[in-house]
């Protein structure tokens, strides 16, 4: 159960993001800002054979105190945050990694839209149950 | 607290309720304040509520925790019943009507209670009433609007931004068109458009009384009767209500099909609802046949598909925008292949229809929408189109959407959505079993191979059946051998230690028929025959090697040999536990196996010829000392007499290389001379250090057979001289001669046993890297195959 989830674009502006309704929403924004160094150093220190030997999932990014977040970047270097509560240590690291597989099939059926042009926020609805699924939910 | 078993529509209705008391958020609620409203508004005594709040709890804590509210929403649920308040009524009461609030307004209270018996009677519209719009809009709700359980909620913002509204009950109802010039007869929902939020429900509520008459819509059994009535207001102005859509595209054709289209869908879909509700998303004849020849205009094949391109302009041209169409796309693309079947085209050209005419997507593709799943007339007569609204960002919004569906849709889409998220989750689990059970394939083999050196242990086992075979065409000529040659030749491995018998593996590729691997011995002429016969056993040994991953066949045994041979293993193997034999105890066979077939030739093809009981008695002496480490150690002695009396036999069946039995003959006859040579004190040593070997964990067959190819050769070449010179003193009888062209013959046996060791060992380095190269590409393989995962 996440409490915050983006998609970033490749150049790094987001497309889609979503947190749990909160006080601190603008946290979770910029701790997904400030992520993405993170993200792009892990994506660059695989000098040869790209995506070859590059895994898609990144793993823990960084933790903090308060919660950790995930990073996930595809083929076309767009990346998917999750940003997961620290107190929830339930949370494996296969579901973690469902969780970026379901986020990159729906992401794949946003883009086979042809309705969709790479580089708008997602407005899908579908996409956005799916995200909500995985939301920590209000209840 | 006792437990409370709520059911869905409870649950949905009571945490909508507690969301909107609990407008701090803090996850419980104070007695004071809305809680005590709501109580109050559900029309009870004050002692009652009283009652029911310290019954909950609440009084206890002092607040309103999620619990204690909903036992406290059931206990007035209860209360309202007129069941007698109490503890165990909680769960024991079924079929427990929601609790009531009542409206300041007397209209939302009739609506609300007919909306509610409404509910009542029917099952799957409950999940829909019961989400009061204060769950969404918990701060906009007026003064006067509390909390409506029955209220066709407006889920949808009520900001103006996307006015677009959809009841949950019965969409059609209100078919809110957030098109002005749409939607005329229904004026009420123009004035959704300017709604400010919190007034939106009021207008549209009066939108809604305004559309549907007091004939009995909400206690309508569903929703089809209010369909039928926006349908109806619909015909009013269909002309009109396309018509200034239509007009500013009037210039394109595709509008004007559009408008004549839906002109004509709407006749038909009206001609069709007033006789008997029906699916408004079905499609009818004369809509599917324009739509096929729509889809010709694009792709002339019927069975193709529509480029996603192509669709794209084609939609665009209906002046829909573009989030719209996205979303249509969305629903109709069923198999998400960024292209269009003739189905899904059919389905998305309905979409765009209804839309244009004022009815709302909705969040799933509805039922008769389905690719391979249209059918007219086959819909059943519930579903409703649920035009709900289609662009609620809120999750919570969206997820209540989901089951406030048309009873047929309810049982229909958490069957497609299970399907589909099972495709996805199956599609994941294939992908990532697929890649996880090849990538296991791909390194299985390979480790097997590449880290199996010496198949010695796998050899056991089909040495084992090998020698079952060897004993059952013994056992038909001579039964005395049996076993004792089997037995014999265990400790006779022991005492080469399983140098020997590891080294004879690959060495008696030929001989044993326990090749490492085929290709080696396969390579070799006069091994060929004995190949062909190992193959099986060679097979084995290198898979069998690396129990783990590549099943290791078992070698292709003769059925004879597992007979008999199990027995001798049992036997022989019984201090070796069970777990150890199926690899290490594969391990622990090496050391036993080899004598086996040994004998078993020996015995098989002398099987008439009688034991030497010279022989024997020249080789007593060897035989005591071997005895302490293997039992009937002394039956391997007269197999070690038939060796010395056949040597030249032994000679040319290895020539002729025609069977395993041969080349284990001509092991068998090495080993048996090697014994017989040996001084006493080296057999004894041999034998005593050997003999723990078969004893001993799987590793160390394993070791022993690397230093035993080494070691081997060094024996080989050591032992025929020792050979030689031990048999020569031991033999100063007059067996001399025969001992002396029985050991010239094991010498050259032995020579040949060098060479094809060698062969063996190089054909195995080949063979190796040829397996890493396999890795590695079967590596990279994977490595480019993970994208089409994604």
């Amino acid at each position: 159960m996440a409490v915050c989830i983006a998609v970033i674009a490749k150049e790094n502006y987001p497309l889609y993001i979503r947190s749990v309704p909160s006080q601190s929403e603008l946290k979770f924004h910029y701790t997904v800002h400030t992520s993405l160094d993170v993200v792009e150093e892990k994506i660059s220190a695989v000098g040869k054979a790209m995506a070859d030997q590059r895994e898609l999932y990144l793993g823990l990014l960084y933790p903090t105190e308060d919660y950790k977040v995930y990073g996930y970047v595809t083929n076309s270097k767009v990346k998917f945050v999750i940003v997961v509560d620290s107190s929830n240590t339930s949370l494996r690291d296969n579901e973690i990694r469902s969780m970026f597989r379901k986020l990159h099939n729906s992401f794949t059926d946003v883009m086979c839209n042809p309705f969709y042009n790479p580089g708008d926020p997602i407005q899908s609805k579908a996409f956005d149950s799916m995200v909500s699924g995985m939301m920590v939910q209000a209840c | 607290m006792e437990s409370l078993t709520l059911s869905d529509v409870e649950q949905k209705y009571y945490s909508d309720l507690f969301v909107y008391c609990d407008t701090d958020n803090t996850k419980k609620v104070a007695s004071s304040g809305k809680v005590l409203d709501l109580f109050r508004a559900a029309q009870l005594p004050n002692e009652v509520v009283l009652q029911i709040t310290e019954l909950c709890g609440a009084t206890r804590l002092g607040h309103f925790g999620r619990s204690q509210f909903y036992i406290a929403l059931k206990l007035i649920a209860i209360a309202q019943s007129g069941l007698p308040l109490r503890v165990e009524s909680l769960n024991s009461v079924k079929d427990l009507p929601l609790p009531r609030f009542v409206v300041s307004k007397s209209e939302q209270e009739a609506r609300h209670a007919n909306v509610y018996s409404d509910t009542e009677n029917q099952g799957p519209y409950v999940g829909v009433i019961p989400r009061p719009p204060g769950r969404v809009q918990p701060k906009k709700v007026s003064a006067h609007e509390v909390i409506q359980p029955c209220m066709p909620t407006s889920e949808s913002q009520p900001d103006t931004t996307s006015p677009v509204v959809s009841p949950h009950q019965s969409p059609p109802t209100s078919p809110h068109t957030w098109r002005k010039h749409k939607r005329q007869a229904s004026g009420g929902n123009v004035d959704r458009q300017p709604a400010v939020a919190g007034a939106v429900w009021t207008p549209f509520r009066e939108a809604q009384s305004g559309a549907v008459t007091g004939d009995g819509m909400w206690s309508a059994h569903s929703p089809p009767p209010p369909v039928q009535e926006s349908w109806v207001s619909f015909t009013d102005t269909p002309p009109s209500s396309t018509l200034p859509t239509v007009h500013p595209s009037s210039a394109q054709q595709e509008s004007t099909t559009v408008r004549t289209l839906a002109s004509a869908a709407t006749t038909n879909e009206i001609q069709r609802q007033s006789s008997a509700y029906d699916d408004p998303w079905k499609i009818t004849d004369e809509q599917r046949q324009y739509y096929i020849n729509q889809f010709k205009t694009i792709q002339p094949d019927l069975t193709g598909l529509i480029a996603g391109s192509a669709a794209k302009e084609f939609f665009t041209k209906s002046k829909l925008p573009i989030l719209e169409l996205s979303h249509i796309w969305e629903l109709s693309d069923f198999d998400k292949d960024g292209a269009l079947t003739l189905d899904e085209f059919c389905a998305a050209f309905h979409l765009v229809v209804a839309r244009k005419n004022g009815y709302d997507l909705p969040e799933k593709l509805p039922e008769s929408l389905m690719p391979k799943l249209i059918d007219l007339d086959d819909s059943s007569g519930g579903p409703e189109p649920a035009p709900e609204v289609g662009y609620s960002t809120s999750p919570v919004e969206v997820t209540p959407n989901k089951s406030p569906s048309m009873p047929s849709l309810n049982q229909t889409w958490p069957e497609l959505n299970q399907s589909n998220e099972q495709w996805e989750t199956f599609s994941e689990r294939s992908s990532s079993s697929q890649t996880l059970t090849q990538f296991d394939s791909n390194i299985a083999p390979a480790d097997p191979d590449t880290a199996i050196v010496h198949p010695v242990p796998i050899r056991m086992t089909p040495s084992k059946i090998h020698m079952q075979e060897m004993e059952l065409k013994r056992t038909a000529s001579d039964h005395t051998h049996p076993t004792s040659p089997l037995m014999a030749k265990p400790p006779d491995l022991s005492e080469e230690g399983k140098l020997a018998t590891s080294i004879k593996f690959p060495t008696n590729t030929v001989g044993d028929g326990y090749s490492s691997s085929d290709s080696f011995t396969s390579d070799q002429e006069p091994i060929t025959s004995v190949v062909t016969r190992q193959r099986s056993h060679s097979g084995t040994s290198p898979e069998g090697l690396k129990a783990v991953a590549p099943p290791p066949p078992p070698p292709r045994p003769h059925p004879s040999h597992s007979r008999s041979s199990s027995l001798d293993m049992s036997r022989n193997f019984a201090p070796v536990p069970a777990a150890g034999q199926q690899q290490a105890g594969v391990v622990t066979y090496p050391p036993a196996v080899p004598p086996r077939p040994l004998p078993t030739q020996m015995s098989g093809p002398h099987s008439h010829r009688p034991a030497d009981g010279e022989g024997l008695a020249s080789h007593s002496s060897t035989s005591p000392q071997q005895i302490p480490e293997q039992p009937n150690f002394a039956d391997f002695s007269q197999f070690q007499a038939f060796a010395v009396e056949h040597p030249a036999d032994d000679g040319e069946k290895l020539s002729d290389g025609g069977q395993t039995e041969k080349c284990v003959d001509n092991a068998a006859a090495m080993r048996t001379v090697k014994n017989e040579a040996q001084a006493d004190e080296r057999a004894a040593n041999v034998n005593s250090a050997k003999g723990s070997t078969p004893l001993a964990p799987p590793p160390k067959p394993v070791r022993r057979r690397l230093k035993s190819e080494d070691e081997l050769k060094a024996e080989v070449d050591d032992i025929p001289q020792k050979s030689v010179l031990a048999t020569q003193p031991s033999i100063p009888r007059s067996v001399g001669k025969d001992k002396k062209a029985i050991q010239a013959s094991i010498r050259r046996n032995k020579e040949t046993n060098t060479v094809l060791a060698r062969l063996n060992s190089e054909l195995q380095q080949q063979l190796k890297d040829l397996l890493e190269e396999r890795i590695s590409l079967e590596v990279q393989l994977e490595q480019l195959r993970p994208f089409s995962h994604l």
